[in-house]
């Protein structure tokens, strides 16, 4: 299959692509093959949704057939996912759930609906079978080595399952969870209904000889064990075995803390889902919080100026034009944080998006970069 | 007969000014799904367009074929170049942050580049709107439109100068970028000519060998038709491209300014200053489409950034409040506005005549009226 898909890539790229390139110009080829098909592209990951179900309340999970450009993955890795949100492109990071080992060619992503997520909350209710989004590559290091490591713990909590469950499916795929190995897959969740794969993870337990399941729910009996994290829900941990927690903060230093104290923090790899959008700030017009350049890495307190002024305090020179909000010049890419827009007073609190620094005054700590 | 030009006292400035923020407000507020999908909708008829039109001409030996491709294709430019690029390059619809539909990221379909006429024209000429000696707009340097610009016998061919203008326009508007005035004054150095032009000739090379070399070449021996073809669109749309933006600023009482008028003013003497220096033409639906709906320029100028497909919603409400503080609103359709472009394009042709030598009679600067305070209704 990545022969095939390589081969055909190469003729392609080889011959029709620079072709297309300039026949299309001044616009990418992309923009005419979209046309024909919306998941057709020269070199995106373009992927259809081919399925939509709710495993548990609040929870979605997307199956996606990705185009010829995806070039696979490991188990335990994310792909960032590109989907319009009423009119506005927005960019999130998802574990893949699915085995390494699939053949049906499908991705499989499970999305909890975070509070007040705009993403999270439409691909939960507004996301149909059909729809086109677009992936990046598969990215990440929270990965199973190779040659597998004797014996593995996968620690999780909420929907911090995704990671652990393309791990567990994928041993299970190769054969590892028939013995010799040992998996042990310890899962927080509120209840037992609010675990996405519940059903599956008790017929692969069932199944598979050597998968230990330990379910801990925090707000109900009826698991293997019972409340949050507690150091004596573990098996036995020793240099043969290798962890992996993913899951909120809490539960990920919890765990980080104890494989601290027993000295074997470099068998456990870890990974934190963290909310994309922070609550929006306190706004009641005293400038607080700091503003941080990082093309130039300076740091200035946030005066509660527009931002431009406050680059220019501190001698930095961005480019801009009319200082009053009309001609774009001067727009920059803010990283993280908050800003005010000055004419029409709106909050934009968006990662990673393009604002007017002429014309907008940070709330709180603000990262731009300049 | 002209309109009073509206000394407006500076509250009533400052009151008409909180009106249009209000209404800009509500307009930024609704930005979202409907903006996304009427600009894919345009975006992917241009594409249509531009497909048949070029397929069509591979047919080019039947007429019909060749005129329907020369016209699928000068519709696919003039789309391309008003409605989207004009518009996507306002950063009307960077909110959507789709690298498509982006003013940092996107080229049209002419041999300007992007970012050298971003600087000129959503600066300058949308920051300094008709003011004379900071807005490059005025004239485009090569014409007399307005008393302010001292006569000399050059522009005794103000009218040849236009229509010459027209049928090359897309080449005037990189020239322009160029800023042969600024460089002859010796206030652009040879590095700023330098850095520009390597970003013009690799343009150039591709938007001419695209309709001139490739495509002719690519229909074998009907490679005349195919480049003749090619030619004739992007003569139509340099045509239509000039008619249209040669009435937002250059109809007569459309009004120019001195720098000292501008200096220190606030935002809403800024709101006022754009109606004044502005003027929409009339039209149906799809008339607004082919001109970017540049025809809103009015509203345009009022809201640079706000998606150009809704002026047409507010343009009653823009229309009241400047009738309610006795702005002028400057509107006609495209036959009028345009004639009154080469009336006033021969008059200032002419040396200035009569007393007033070097003021107009027709006063058309605000500097040269002193019309009483209009007040608000």
């Amino acid at each position: 299959m990545p022969a095939a898909a390589s081969g055909s890539r190469g003729l392609l790229g080889r011959f029709a692509a620079p072709l297309l390139k300039v026949l299309t110009a001044p616009n990418d080829p992309d923009r005419y093959l979209e046309m024909i098909n919306p998941v057709w592209s020269l070199n995106e990951v373009r992927a259809t949704i081919t399925e939509t179900r709710h495993p548990a309340p609040g929870s979605v999970t997307l199956l996606l057939r990705p185009n010829r450009n995806w070039l696979g993955f490991r188990a335990g890795q994310h792909v960032a996912l590109t989907i319009d949100v009423h009119g506005v492109r927005r960019t999130r990071c998802y574990s893949l759930a699915c085995s390494a080992h699939g053949t049906d060619g499908l991705l499989e992503l499970t999305v909890a609906a975070e509070r007040d997520g705009v993403v999270s909350g439409h691909l939960n209710s507004d996301v149909r079978v059909g729809i086109v989004v677009r992936l990046s590559q598969a990215q990440g290091r929270f990965l199973l080595p190779a040659p597998r490591p004797e014996r593995i713990v996968l620690i999780s909590g909420g929907s911090g399952i995704t990671p652990a469950m393309s791990m567990l499916r994928t041993l299970c795929d190769e054969g590892y969870a028939d013995g010799p190995g040992e998996v042990t897959f310890l899962h927080y969740a509120r209840t037992a209904a609010a675990v996405a794969y519940r059903h599956e993870l008790a017929t692969l337990a069932a199944e598979h000889s050597s998968v230990r399941l330990l379910r801990s729910y925090t707000r109900s009996n009826g698991g293997e064990r019972c409340g949050r994290f507690d150091p004596r829900h573990l098996p036995v941990i020793d240099d043969r075995t290798a962890t992996w927690v993913c899951g909120p903060a809490g539960l990920v230093d919890a765990v980080r803390a104890h494989w601290a104290e027993i000295g074997m923090s470099d068998a456990l790899q870890t990974e934190q889902f963290t909310a994309p959008v922070p609550a929006a700030p306190a706004d009641d017009g005293e400038p607080y919080g700091e503003v941080h350049f990082t093309a130039s890495d300076r740091t200035v307190a946030n005066t509660g100026a527009v931002l431009l002024e406050q680059a220019e305090s501190i001698g930095l020179r961005p480019e801009f034009g009319c200082r009053m909000g009309i001609c774009l010049t001067c727009t920059s890419r803010k990283t993280a944080g908050s800003v005010r827009h000055l004419h029409t007073g709106e909050l934009s609190s968006e990662p990673d998006s393009e604002i007017q620094i002429c014309s907008t005054v940070p709330v709180g700590d603000v990262t731009v970069d300049l | 007969m002209p309109p009073t030009s509206p000394q407006l006292t500076p509250e009533q400035a400052e009151e008409f000014g909180a009106e249009m923020d209000a209404l800009r407000q509500r307009l930024v507020s609704q930005l979202g799904t409907e903006d996304a999908r009427y600009i894919r909708r345009v975006v992917s008829m241009q594409r249509r367009l531009e497909v048949a039109g070029r397929s069509l001409l591979f047919a080019g030996f039947l007429p019909p074929a060749w005129l329907g491709g020369v016209t699928a294709l000068a519709l696919s430019k003039i789309i391309d170049n008003m409605e989207i690029g004009h518009n996507v390059l306002h950063g009307q619809y960077d909110w959507m942050r789709d690298e498509a539909l982006n003013s940092r990221d996107f080229e049209w379909d002419m041999v300007s580049p992007t970012d050298l006429w971003k600087r000129t024209h959503n600066f300058q000429h949308h920051t300094y709107t008709n003011i004379v000696g900071k807005d490059r707009d005025v004239g485009y340097g090569i014409l007399r439109i307005t008393p302010e610009q001292p006569w000399n016998p050059y522009y005794l061919g103000n009218v040849a100068y236009a229509a010459g203008l027209a049928l090359i326009f897309q080449w005037g508007i990189m020239l322009h970028e160029l800023e042969t005035d600024r460089i002859a004054a010796g206030e652009k150095t040879w590095q700023e000519v330098a850095a520009d032009a390597q970003k013009m000739v690799p343009k150039v090379l591709r938007q001419v060998g695209k309709d001139y070399l490739l495509f002719p070449a690519l229909s074998g021996p009907l490679a005349p038709l195919t480049f003749a073809g090619n030619a004739t669109a992007n003569l139509a749309r340099n045509l239509w491209a000039f008619a249209i933006i040669f009435c937002g600023h250059f109809p007569a009482d459309v009004v120019t300014f001195a720098e000292e008028q501008a200096a220190n003013e606030s935002r809403g003497q800024w709101y006022v200053r754009q109606v004044l220096g502005s003027a929409n033409i009339t039209g149906s639906k799809l008339f607004h489409l082919l001109s970017g709906n540049l025809s809103h320029q009015i509203e345009h100028h009022l809201f640079p950034d706000i998606p150009a497909w809704r002026y047409s919603h507010i343009a009653e409400e823009v229309r009241d409040a400047c009738r309610r503080y006795g702005v002028p609103y400057n509107t006609g359709p495209l036959w009028k506005q345009l004639g009154s472009v080469f009336v006033k394009l021969a008059k200032f042709a002419l040396p200035p005549t009569g007393p007033a030598a070097g003021r107009a009679p027709s006063g058309q600067t605000a500097s040269d009226r002193g019309a009483a305070p209009a007040t608000a209704a």
